[in-house]
């Protein structure tokens, strides 16, 4: 069913989806950015359209909702442990199509690897709804389209497009038709919005020999890279973290215990007991993350990790590019072939 | 022809007195050092038509324009009028060029316009500030840096204004990486620490640089909406008493700082000693001889300092004192034996 709304219209729906659910969405954060007086988009929870941020890709993910850069798990003391309260009442994320194939992958790692299940991911997940906000352009820097990311055709409420000031909605989920009649909204033929062509191009190789790994091509980055690692915390499918255990001070036998998010290009990440480290140089993390991204993921579930959001090379510091890294993979493996 | 020249005239006009007989050098006032491709070339027009082809970058920003003849100064003043006009400098008659050299050109480093560490655009604050205080012939010195980096060398000035952010934190979005512990510690003063994988900053230490901003990979740290500033007072090169600026405020906000700097020419009308040679007196010295106290009377007239704002209790200048002794090898300590 299409509809096509004003932004009065659009938030009238808005404001009834807010009586049920909480509404996640990409939102510019004014003067938030790195430096003096830029911004950035971050997400956070709104109420009205005015608040969302439709017209640029956001530089962080949807991915903080599920898998919060900081949380706290539980509470203990000497013999009993409290689970913390979170707030799982039901809400719906606002996200673009390479983020709908993010998610798949962070389901992939949270609730179907192996036999164990991340219950306190699920228990976020099972509250998520979704609403796809249709690509009219594609980004700088996105490659989706080689990644098979750019189209969703299941798995959420509605799609909005939001073209020329007027929102476009395909909406797939009945429940919500009455909704949309009472704000008036006209009906329309309406598909999700997306890009069949990027600026920027990949060819994953299908088969990726391990003698890459010591191919000279990582050894640039041991100087380039400075092990920053924003490039994983801004990425939709990097899932990695690390456990604190806090013991109050004034308190020392009262603590919580948290999980933070984790960067494999960060300093010790490879750390293990003793102080030994596995991948001191920059380029060895970089062919970590690299293999990861395309290669050791797919051989555990058959489709790559990476969707080709762009994002790690959006916000590189030192103009790396991830997009070229995997083409250089590519180079290599064809090199070898021949 | 007779050569009878008002030289007094001409260097209030912006003009160097040379010492070739018979020249002058042009002095073009670049508040912030930031000038347009248009007023650029008519330096270089300048230069080519009435100098010798060349041009001095000044130690200010400016530009200096040697080897003129001195009879060629109205020319050259109708010539200066574009770049006058474009650069926004106050003037009293059009095509008479400068009104005034004492009140030297405002500096700025590249600031938030290019540089990542600028806390605030330092090239629209030097010509803010050049339009309130231009023309004026006391000699007072005005610097605008982004950061505490101090880049522009704002404390040789008689006020060297210093950006600075108050990080804020978002515990929630801190992964406990601690880069903004190691940067604000290679890079800067140190003034953070962790505590219960949190970040726990000193604010007394903290110098407000934005460097842990910078560096934070996931905006935990972000930058307050406020642009705040340092004050540094009473830096100064020169013969006598050569002496870099001292803290004087803060955490300022703007306002307060242009009060204090337009206030300060009250005080040099009040004070300043005619009888100094071309009555040019370094407000400094001034301050040397009236003493603090009195010249805060008059610098901190109607002005209002923030909540976060700190002011400096006592105020004591050092460096080296020329006028009291030269001697090195006789000094305090012996180390060495170079020494007697
Ligand atoms: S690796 Fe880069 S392009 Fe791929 S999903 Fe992560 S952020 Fe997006
Ligand atoms: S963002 Fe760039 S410099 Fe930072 S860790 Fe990633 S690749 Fe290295
Ligand atoms: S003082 Fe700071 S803002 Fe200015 S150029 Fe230096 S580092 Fe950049
Ligand atoms: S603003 Fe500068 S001094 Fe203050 S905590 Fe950050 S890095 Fe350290
Ligand atoms: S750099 Fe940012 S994320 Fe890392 S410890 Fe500091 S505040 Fe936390």
């Amino acid at each position: 069913m299409g509809y096509t709304l004003t932004r009065s219209e659009f938030d009238q729906v808005l404001e009834g989806l807010s009586e049920k659910y909480r509404l996640y969405a990409p939102v510019l954060k004014k003067g938030q950015g790195r430096f003096t007086d830029t911004d950035v988009v971050i997400y956070d929870f709104v109420y009205s359209s005015s608040e969302i941020e439709f017209e640029k890709k956001s530089d962080y993910s949807f991915k903080e909702i599920l898998t919060p850069l900081s949380q706290t798990l539980f509470f203990f003391t000497e013999n009993v442990i409290k689970e913390a309260d979170i707030d799982d009442s039901e809400a719906v994320v606002f996200l673009r199509s390479c983020d709908m194939h993010a998610l798949k992958r962070l389901d992939q790692i949270y609730l179907h690897n192996g036999s164990h299940v991340d219950s306190f991911y699920k228990k976020i997940r099972d509250k998520l709804h979704f609403v796809l906000i249709g690509c009219t352009s594609s980004f700088q820097d996105c490659f989706c389209v080689s990644m098979g990311t750019n189209r969703t055709e299941d798995g959420y409420l509605f799609s909005v497009n939001y073209v020329d000031g007027h929102y476009d909605v395909d909406l797939k989920d009945a429940s919500l038709e009455e909704l949309f009649a009472d704000s008036g909204a006209a009906a329309g033929d309406v598909t999700a919005a997306y890009v069949t062509e990027n600026e920027v191009e990949v060819h994953v190789p299908e088969e990726i020999p391990n003698s890459v790994i010591g191919s000279d091509l990582w050894k640039e980055y041991d100087k380039r890279c400075v092990a920053c690692g924003r490039c994983n915390l801004v990425c939709p499918t990097c899932s990695c973290f690390t456990m604190q255990d806090a013991y109050y001070t004034d308190n020392g036998k009262v603590g919580e215990r948290r999980r933070v998010g984790a960067s494999c290009m960060i300093d010790g990440y490879s750390t293990v007991a003793g102080g030994g480290e596995y991948r001191k140089k920059h380029g060895e993390r970089m062919r970590f993350k690299t293999l990861h991204k395309i290669s050791d993921f797919r051989k555990r579930y058959g489709y790559d990790m990476c969707v080709g959001c762009g994002r790690c090379d959006d916000v590189c510091p030192e103009y790396i590019s991830f997009s070229n890294i995997i083409n250089k993979v590519d180079a290599a493996v064809k090199e070898g072939e021949s | 022809m007779i050569r009878d020249y008002d030289m007094k005239d001409y260097k209030r006009n912006a003009f160097r007195q040379s010492k070739h007989r018979g020249e002058i050098a042009s002095r073009v006032r670049v508040p912030g050092g930031r000038i347009d491709a248009e007023s650029l070339m008519r330096v270089v027009e300048i230069a080519e038509k009435y100098g010798d082809g060349t041009v001095n970058l000044t130690n200010r920003q400016g530009f200096e324009i040697p080897h003129i003849r001195i009879e060629d100064r109205d020319k050259v003043n109708e010539e200066l009028q574009l770049i006058i006009e474009n650069t926004g400098v106050n003037q009293g008659e059009p095509g008479e060029g400068y009104p005034a050299s004492g009140t030297r050109n405002v500096v700025a480093c590249p600031g938030q316009d290019l540089c990542p560490f600028g806390c605030y655009d330092t090239k629209e604050l030097a010509q803010k500030i050049d339009k309130m205080i231009f023309p004026n012939n006391h000699h007072v010195k005005i610097a605008c840096t982004g950061c505490s980096n101090d880049c522009a060398h704002v404390r040789l000035n008689d006020f060297g204004i210093i950006g600075q952010t108050e990080p804020q934190y978002d515990p929630n979005r801190c992964i406990g990486c601690e880069q903004c512990v190691k940067y604000c510690s290679k890079r800067s003063v140190g003034a953070l620490s962790v505590v219960n994988g949190k970040i726990v900053r000193d604010t007394n230490k903290c110098i407000g640089c934005g460097v842990c901003v910078n560096y934070c990979p996931t905006r935990a740290w972000t930058r307050s909406k406020e642009h705040y500033f340092r004050l540094e007072l009473m830096g100064r090169t020169g013969k006598k008493n050569p002496r870099l600026g001292e803290d004087f405020l803060k955490w300022a906000d703007e306002e307060s700082i242009c009060k204090i700097i337009k206030n300060t020419y009250d005080y040099l009308d009040a004070y300043l000693d005619m009888a100094a040679v071309e009555s040019k007196e370094h407000i400094g010295y001034i301050i040397d001889r009236t003493g603090v106290e009195e010249y805060l009377k008059y610098a901190m007239k109607d002005v209002e300092l923030g909540p976060k704002c700190e002011m400096a209790g006592r105020i004591y200048w050092g460096g080296k004192r020329y006028d009291q002794t030269n001697e090195l090898r006789k000094s305090m300590f012996r180390f060495s034996d170079r020494e007697e």
